[in-house]
């Protein structure tokens, strides 16, 4: 059916229907530890408390959150950062006994007046970076978990066993149980779960659970995510958003949880109990009436959700094509909107949290699986989003059925499907050149566009296979160069170049070769590279609205100290650009949208009570941003060095990809390094190649120069002292260990501009140690 | 079942009879608010305009029952589109997407409210100019906004 006016009990998703014997399940589970507690009401958006729970010993703990933890460190990622601070240690790694998973909500997470207000800040030890990597998740637990009465929640220690830890609100109980009979998979581990801790067989008592789980490929490989659900009324399952970036599921996985359940008992449009509830209608309600007369001339996410952007990205040259070789394809239009418009089911409201009528959560239900353990069945996909279309054309998958198979098979294996999809990309490409070959890769004939063979390789994935290219290849990117450099199989540079991850972890999907501001957008970051810090292609490559080093580093100031702001809080970044006010374009700042910038000052001051202006946001965001910084610093992975990306990122690693877009490549040796078109004529491609790599790279150093600078660093990327004080941080532990980082830094020479600079040009200081005389 | 709706009640003005006294406001109020306050406390708004009455309500047409993520809002059996204040968690969707602004928020409340065709409004009209008439849902069925979205790409 695809009209709307669907009464909710009429609608069909036409999925496979399973019984379970909920009996049973529950009968198997063994109570390890039961703790009861009084439930905090939530003041002004804070429950004030956050809630540790460690499943080694088996202990529960709750803890207070003081007004200066909430002055300096906000909430969600800022407090997740903090507990992290208190519980790691430098050498702490993604399977230590004390990394832990913090789940953390924010001031704002679960008001329902204003779309985007529903997400959790996950964060952990990675696996692939070996630091702190946050990513953000909509699904309704983030909301749940503060309404159950905490901020933020820890996991710490291992298990022995499988195991689910349930927060029931209604009953003011939390337990760690064993479960050791419940299905693996997130789409039937769901839900199970949710089904057998609902108080009653209603869809409205399904609807008040949320469930946090992995699965077999989490059990497997450095890629895991969690998954989050949000019971749907209309579609009757509970669907699923993706903490998907650096490897959640995997640290999930190994310390054996088997899922995180939180019920709530009551839920309304004050749970918050925000200081000025209409004012939230009010701010809340303009948006929504912008969405409903815009958003279908715009984004059109109410429809598509990202995958609008596909067909974008494409006329761009920034859609990833085989292994970001090429930005467009032939085939890409195989893979626009469109296509996926006519699989997604038009059912509406389609968003992760309640009141998010920008409504991206789009779905295809009855989806007939074609691979693996569950093919014939019928299930019900969430997604795709672009990034994962995105890894399609990066695989060459250009069959909208196979990407929704591989969105499908990665999320209920709770596999991020970015990191995978990049990956995959990689190893096709090796595969291309003969670096690796079907021996090589366990019988797995990995070249682009065999979608059979990448459906193979992850299921191997879930089930363990033993191997050599099956135990390394799912630990991504970087322990694959290393192999295969180690094996002598490639030329060490290609496979340096060509492999698309930074600090470990794998690029998101944009080709960036022709945007030096967006190459800084993916190196100059703090998780690895992503783009949830900064988007910065068209300001910089389409509208060349930030031509200067000085130019660009500001806006890598702004940008990204503005979106982590809505990490901070709970929310998600996309209402805030993804639909515009009608005269954004003129505004003095259109980038920023002011508007919506306003927006968030109200919705902030209407929750808290506090009354704080749009520079106040930038400074809570300033503060958390170099705080994850230093703790970069301090677990060995801060510095100039760790913010190096691959050259594909920046130009045309072989003499295939400058061909494809060789005027472009000519011009700028002529226009940009000042050769004469005689002599680029007469250069062999190879000579053309080896001259825009030197220029390129040159280009990227001179950006971090004036990007540190910007930030306050020290010219080798440490957060200073002083910059750190500014910010209000007086923590001893903090300060003396920058100062000690600074100091070797120094000792190494390295307090130095990284940049050449010639004649004519200038670093950001004369003075590389400028902060010294702050 | 709420698919066995095929009728709808629904609030008819006569503006020629109308004096702008304000009781069908008032009476409204009392029916939300327990107030005869009226203005924005009542879910009709009758207004002046070029010399002529007109009035500001609900026309049960229901595109609001797809935008409810906890299914507050339902048609009922008389075709009447109902908010279920318990259920109904007060994110204004419904509030924002329809399109004349016939769903209503008080500063009171956090949950909007609307014309139920209760009729208190006909029965307080001193001039008979408000009755409450039967018409056919399929009559009111409009396409909803994602066909719209694409269609207008």
């Amino acid at each position: 059916m695809t009209q709307g006016q669907i009464p909710i009990t009429d609608y069909k998703t036409g999925n496979t229907q399973y019984t379970w014997n909920l009996k049973k399940l529950k009968e198997t589970h063994k109570v390890l530890h039961e703790y009861t507690y009084h439930k905090n009401e939530v003041k002004r958006g804070y429950a004030d408390k956050t809630l540790l729970i460690d499943i080694s010993s088996n202990t529960v703990q709750e803890k207070n959150v003081s007004e200066a933890m909430k002055e300096l460190f906000t909430g969600g990622r800022g407090f997740g950062l903090k507990l992290l601070w208190d519980a790691l240690a430098p050498a702490t790694r993604w399977d230590s006994e004390d990394n832990e998973i913090v789940i953390t909500t924010g001031p704002l997470c679960g008001i329902t007046q204003y779309p985007g207000c529903g997400k959790s800040i996950c964060l952990t030890v990675s696996p692939s970076t070996d630091i702190i990597c946050d990513s953000n998740v909509g699904g309704f637990f983030g909301p749940y978990l503060k309404f159950a009465g905490f901020d933020a929640l820890e996991i710490r220690g291992k298990a022995k066993e499988d195991i689910v830890i349930v927060i029931d609100a209604e009953k003011g109980k939390i337990t760690i149980e064993t479960a050791p009979l419940e299905e693996k998979n997130s789409h039937l581990l769901n839900e199970q779960l949710t089904s057998l801790y609902a108080t009653e067989d209603t869809d409205k008592a399904r609807q008040k659970v949320s469930v946090v789980s992995a699965g077999q490929g989490a059990d497997h490989s450095f890629w895991g995510c969690l998954n989050f659900s949000f019971y749907d009324i209309r579609r009757k399952v509970p669907r699923m958003k993706q903490a998907g970036r650096g490897g959640l599921g995997t640290v999930f996985r190994n310390k054996r949880i088997k899922a995180v359940v939180v019920k709530i008992d009551k839920l309304d449009g004050l749970s918050n109990n925000p200081m000025d509830p209409h004012k939230l209608a009010q701010v809340g309600t303009k948006i929504h009436q912008e969405i409903r007369e815009l958003d279908r001339y715009q984004c059109n996410m109410r429809a598509v959700g990202t995958v609008h952007l596909v067909e974008i990205m494409d006329a761009y040259d920034i859609l990833p094509c085989e292994n970001y070789r090429f930005g467009s394809f032939p085939k890409a239009p195989r893979i626009y909107s469109p296509e996926f418009f006519k699989r997604f089911t038009k059912v509406i409201p389609d968003g992760c949290w309640h009141g998010c009528t920008l409504a991206c959560a789009k779905t295809v239900d009855g989806f007939t699986v074609k691979t693996g353990p569950y093919k014939g069945q019928k299930v019900t996909v969430d997604g795709p989003e672009y990034e994962t279309v995105g890894c399609g054309a990066n695989m060459g998958l250009w069959d909208p059925d196979w990407i929704l198979e591989f969105n499908f098979y990665c999320d209920t294996y709770g596999m991020d499907t970015i990191s995978t999809g990049t990956a995959i990309a990689f190893y096709m490409e090796m595969y291309e050149y003969g670096i690796l070959n079907k021996e090589r890769c366990d019988g797995l004939e990995l070249c682009f566009g065999n979608a059979e063979a990448v459906m193979d390789f992850l299921h191997r994935i879930a089930h363990g296979e033993k191997g050599e290219f099956l135990s390394i290849a799912p630990r991504g990117i970087r322990r694959v160069k290393d192999w295969l450099i180690t094996k002598e199989w490639g030329d060490t540079k290609l496979i340096e170049d060509a492999g698309m991850e930074s600090k470990g972890l794998e690029f998101s999907e944009y080709v960036t070769k022709e945007s030096l501001a967006m190459q800084g957008g993916y190196g100059l970051t703090l998780k690895g590279p992503q783009h949830d810090e900064a988007w910065l292609i068209f300001m910089d490559m389409v509208d060349n609205a930030i031509p200067s080093f000085k130019d660009k580093a500001e806006a890598l100031h702004y940008f990204p100290m503005w979106r982590t702001w809505f990490g901070l809080n709970g929310l998600c970044k996309l209402p805030w650009n993804d639909i515009e006010p009608a005269n954004n374009a003129e505004t003095d700042e259109p980038p920023k949208v002011p508007e919506h910038v306003q927006n968030y000052v109200d919705l902030l001051n209407a929750v808290t009570g506090k009354n704080i202006d749009k520079n106040d946001l930038i400074l809570q965001s300033e503060r958390c941003y170099n705080w994850q910084r230093a703790m970069n610093v301090w677990m060995g992975r801060g510095r100039r060095q760790d913010d190096w990306i691959p050259y594909r990122s920046m130009g045309p690693v072989t003499e295939m990809e400058y061909i494809s877009r060789k005027d472009r490549y000519d011009q700028q040796l002529v226009e940009k390094m000042g050769l004469t078109e005689k002599y680029v004529d007469g250069l062999m491609i190879n000579d053309k190649i080896r001259l825009l790599y030197n220029y390129r790279r040159e280009q990227y150093q001179k950006l971090a120069d004036a990007v540190y600078y910007r930030r306050g660093w020290t010219p080798n990327g440490v957060p200073t002292i002083q910059k750190m004080k500014k910010l209000g941080f007086a923590d001893k532990k903090m300060l003396r260990m920058l100062e000690k980082k600074i100091e070797e830094d120094e000792k190494a020479g390295l307090n130095v501009w990284g940049g050449t600079y010639n004649k004519g040009e200038k670093p950001p200081s004369a003075d590389a140690h400028y902060w010294l005389k702050w | 079942m709420m698919t066995s709706v095929e009728t709808i009640k629904k609030l008819k003005f006569y503006p020629d009879k109308c004096t702008g006294c304000g009781e069908c406001e008032r009476a409204c109020s009392q029916v939300h608010f327990k107030t005869k306050e009226g203005g924005d406390k009542s879910a009709l708004q009758i207004t002046k305009k070029e010399g002529t009455y007109r009035i500001h309500v609900c026309d049960q047409r229901g595109l609001c029952l797809d935008m409810c993520p906890v299914g507050a809002l339902t048609r009922r059996k008389n075709g009447v589109v109902w908010l279920d204040k318990k259920t109904c968690i007060g994110c204004q969707a419904c509030v924002g997407f329809c399109p004349i602004n016939a769903m209503k928020k008080a500063r009171e409340r956090i949950e909007p409210f609307k014309c139920i065709s209760c009729g208190a409004c006909v029965r307080s009209c001193p001039q008979e100019a408000l009755e409450l008439i039967t018409v056919h849902l399929e009559d009111k069925k409009e396409i909803v906004y994602h066909e719209l979205g694409v269609k207008n790409k």
